[in-house]
């Protein structure tokens, strides 16, 4: 789209919703939000980049292909099953450890991680389609 | 007092709601309706941040600004769509 404000403005609005679907993501076990919506948000951050400044940029901007993106989610969420192996409970279980960095006790666990992984499949295969879209039209 | 605020807060949402709703059915052109839909909208959030405050859950917030950036995306999608002719 060729106007000034708006493309003057997307970079910031694309910054500000990746930062806000981070923040989404990192808080979703105890309130609302999670990997899902999360990355729900970026898709959408990548779709106004990608009315912006078109396609090809966004392409640059990812580095990945978004499928690729989509497919290391889901690598990423089974080997978050895999920690069960070790203790002996069943697959998926949450196992939780608090490791304190400089005085400050972090929460961790596999649910994060499994987490992050949805995010990443949502990410990956929402920009997809979106691209795909807007590819279409061009046609 | 707050409460009387509230209270005119409610109803002048009210009053804008309907407005909203009335140039979006009577809207001759297409863009009389995208702009009634982006001011819906916004009267929405603006219900949304008022129902966290009465009920006192402020997670509803982040949902106004979710709902915030998404609608401009939505926007953004129709004024494409209305740029290139249907």
């Amino acid at each position: 789209m060729q106007t000034l404000i708006f493309r003057t403005a997307a970079p910031y609005l694309t910054g500000l919703m990746l930062m806000f679907s981070v923040f989404v993501l990192l808080r979703g076990h105890n309130e609302p939000g999670g990997g899902f919506t999360g990355g729900l948000i970026a898709a959408s951050a990548f779709g106004i980049h990608g009315i912006a400044f078109g396609v090809p940029a966004v392409r640059r901007a990812l580095n990945f292909h978004p499928m690729a993106i989509a497919g290391f989610g889901l690598f990423v969420a089974a080997v978050a099953g895999l920690p069960s192996l070790v203790f002996g409970v069943p697959f998926l279980t949450g196992l939780w450890s608090a490791p304190s960095f400089f005085g400050i006790s972090v929460d961790l666990s596999t649910v994060m991680i499994f987490d992050i992984g949805v995010y990443l499949v949502v990410v990956g295969s929402f920009t997809s389609i979106a691209l795909a879209l807007e590819d279409r039209e061009h046609d | 007092m707050a409460e009387t605020i509230l209270q005119i807060a409610g109803v002048l949402i009210f009053f804008s709601i309907t407005m909203g709703v009335v140039r979006l059915v009577i809207g001759p052109t297409m863009i009389d309706r995208v702009v009634a839909i982006d001011m819906l909208t916004v009267v929405s959030i603006s219900l949304i941040a008022l129902y966290a405050h009465i009920s006192g859950r402020f997670v509803y917030l982040d949902v106004a600004l979710v709902y915030g950036l998404l609608s401009f995306l939505a926007v953004l999608a129709i004024a494409r769509f209305l740029e290139k002719g249907p």
